[in-house]
C-alpha cells in the first residue's frame, strides 16, 4: 500500500466512511461517487456505517497468508452485510476459529490492519468482532 | 465547575495468568502470586497497540454523552508504549473519533503518569477558555523483558476522560502534584525494554510520591481520609495502593473497589484511569473521590472529585469496567509471546 492512497482512505478505513445514494436508497462502501443504478439521476452523499451492526454472510479460515500477515495465522476473513447490498470484506477479530458461525452479529472495532515495513507506515482501521453479552 | 464530562475504557480480551509465565522461567508461582498480589494480566491481541486501545476507550467516552468529535478541542494521549517514536498517537485518535482538523493534540510520556498529566492539561485550557472540552487518554501496551519480575505485571489496556465545563458527571474540584528527579524505572531511545531499579525503589519512589501529592492536596482542600468515600491509587501491583492507602490513613471500604491489578495487571498509563472509571460506574450523586496517580521518573498527580447528579443516565451508556473484567480468554505462554511478538 503506497502513503498518498492509504493517507486519502483514512476516513473511509478509520470510520467506515462509504456513500448513499439519496435518490434509490442504496449505501456503498467501499464510497462510489455514481450510483450505478440511477446513473445521472443519482445523488451520491456520504455515508457513516460506524454505528451499523453487521451479519457475517460467509467466512474462511487463513491457514497461510502473505509475509506481512504470515504471523496472524490461522485468521478468520468474513463478508459482512452492513445494510442491505452492502457488503465487505474484513477479518473478524475476538472470536475463536471455533466459534465462528454464518450470521453473527459483528461490530466494527478499530485495529492494525498491517504495517509498510519494519520501519515503514502503520495502517489501522476497521475490522470487525462478535457483539459481547452485554451490549 | 470544570470536571469530567465523560469517560470510556478499553481492556483487551486476552489474559496470561501468573502459573503460565511462572512455568516458562522455572519460578514458584504461588510465592509470585503472594508477593505482588496479582493473578494474571491483560495482552493484547496481535493487532492491538496503544493506538487502537485509545480508539476503542476514547470511542466509549464519546458514546457515552453523545458528544461531536468536533466539539472536541483538544487530544492528549500518554503513554510509554506509543507505537511511533516520532509521529503522534492522537492524531490517529482525533481522526477516528472525527475531532480533526480544528484542535490541539499531542503525545505525552511520564511512565505511568501521562495521562493524569493529560486530564490537567485539559482542565487548564477548559478553565481558561482556550477549549470547550478536551480529552485526555492513558493507554499502554506494556513490556516486560522475558523473565523480568514486570513480565508478571505488565499489562494492556487504557481510559478517556472527556473534560469540559458543562454536563459534568465528577466535578475536579482541585489537583494538585508532587515531582522529583527519582531514577527507579527507564528505558532508553532505541530499547525494547525498561530497567529498574529494583526492589529498593519502592519507598523513594512509589510511596513517596503517591503520599506526598496526596497530603499535599488534603492540606489544600483541608480534608481528612474519612471524607472520601473511594481512594484510587496508581497499581503497578496490588500492594502498593493498599499499602499507600493504609499509610495515608485511609480504610478498606474506601481503596478495594477499585483495585482491578490482580484481574488485568499493571496497565501503566490507564491503572488510575481505569481504577478511577471502576469506582465512576459504582458511585452516587455526592460522593467525594481521591485518586492519585504515579509515573516513575518520578511524579504523582493528585485529584479531589466529587460526583454530580449526571453520573446515573451518562454510565449506562457505555460499557463498564466489570464488563472487561468479564470478558477474558486465557493464553498460553506461547501464544502470548506469538502476540507480543517477543519471539522473531
Ligand atoms: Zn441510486
Amino acid at each position: 500500500m503506497n502513503i498518498p492512497r492509504f493517507w486519502r482512505k483514512i476516513n473511509n478505513r478509520y470510520n467506515l466512511m462509504g456513500t448513499k445514494c439519496e435518490n434509490c436508497g442504496q449505501t456503498y462502501f467501499p464510497p462510489r461517487n455514481i450510483c450505478p443504478n440511477c446513473r445521472r439521476e443519482g445523488e451520491i452523499v456520504e455515508h457513516s456505517f460506524e454505528d451499523e451492526i453487521g451479519e457475517l454472510i460467509t467466512y474462511t479460515i487463513i491457514r497461510s497468508a502473505a509475509e506481512d500477515h504470515e504471523k496472524e495465522t490461522p485468521y478468520i476473513l468474513g463478508i459482512i452485510e452492513l445494510e442491505e447490498n452492502t457488503r465487505l470484506t474484513s477479518q473478524i477479530v475476538n472470536c475463536e476459529i471455533e466459534d465462528v458461525e454464518i450470521g453473527m452479529k459483528l461490530k466494527p472495532v478499530f485495529r492494525k490492519l498491517g504495517e509498510q515495513s519494519k520501519d515503514g507506515l502503520l495502517f489501522y482501521g476497521v475490522k470487525f468482532s462478535p457483539i459481547g453479552k452485554e451490549e | 465547575m470544570t470536571g469530567i464530562v465523560s469517560y470510556g475504557v478499553y481492556v483487551p480480551k486476552y489474559r496470561i495468568k501468573v502459573e503460565e509465565i511462572a512455568k516458562v522461567w522455572k519460578e514458584d508461582p504461588e510465592s509470585i502470586k503472594k508477593g505482588l498480589k496479582v493473578n494474571q494480566k491483560s495482552a493484547p491481541g496481535q493487532d492491538e497497540d496503544t493506538a487502537t486501545i485509545a480508539v476503542e476507550a476514547a470511542r466509549n467516552a464519546i458514546k457515552r454523552q453523545e458528544i461531536s468529535g468536533e466539539e472536541i478541542e483538544a487530544i492528549y494521549v500518554g503513554s510509554e508504549s506509543h507505537p511511533y517514536a516520532v509521529k503522534p498517537t492522537a492524531t490517529i485518535v482525533a481522526e477516528a473519533i472525527k475531532a480533526t482538523p480544528n484542535l490541539t493534540a499531542a503525545d505525552y510520556e511520564f511512565a505511568c503518569k501521562a495521562g493524569t498529566a493529560g486530564i490537567q492539561n485539559c482542565m487548564g485550557l477548559v478553565n481558561s477558555d482556550m477549549a470547550k472540552m478536551g480529552m485526555a487518554i492513558g493507554a499502554d501496551v506494556s513490556q516486560g523483558a522475558p523473565g523480568d519480575a514486570l513480565e508478571y505485571t505488565a499489562g494492556s489496556g487504557g481510559a478517556a476522560y472527556i473534560i469540559g465545563k458543562e454536563d459534568v458527571i465528577a466535578k475536579i474540584k482541585k489537583t494538585t502534584s508532587y515531582t522529583t528527579d527519582t531514577p527507579d524505572f527507564w528505558r532508553r531511545e532505541g530499547e525494547r525494554y525498561p530497567r529498574h531499579g529494583g526492589r529498593f525503589t519502592g519507598k523513594p519512589g512509589y510511596f513517596s510520591h503517591v503520599i506526598g501529592a496526596t497530603k499535599s492536596l488534603m492540606d489544600k482542600m483541608d480534608t481528612e481520609p474519612n471524607e472520601y468515600d473511594y481512594a484510587v491509587f496508581h497499581q503497578p501491583n496490588g500492594k502498593f495502593p493498599v499499602r499507600a492507602a493504609k499509610k495515608l490513613g485511609f480504610n478498606k471500604k474506601q481503596y478495594q473497589d477499585c483495585l482491578v491489578v490482580n484481574k488485568i495487571g499493571n496497565t501503566y498509563s490507564g491503572s488510575t484511569l481505569i481504577g478511577l472509571a471502576s469506582v465512576l460506574d459504582e458511585s452516587s450523586p455526592g460522593d467525594k473521590i481521591i485518586a492519585t496517580s504515579y509515573g516513575s521518573g518520578a511524579g504523582s498527580d493528585s485529584f479531589h472529585i466529587e460526583v454530580t447528579s449526571k453520573i446515573k443516565e451518562v454510565r449506562e451508556k457505555g460499557p463498564k469496567v466489570n464488563y472487561f473484567l468479564e470478558e477474558s480468554k486465557y493464553l498460553s505462554y506461547g501464544e502470548y509471546a506469538r502476540n507480543k511478538e517477543k519471539v522473531r
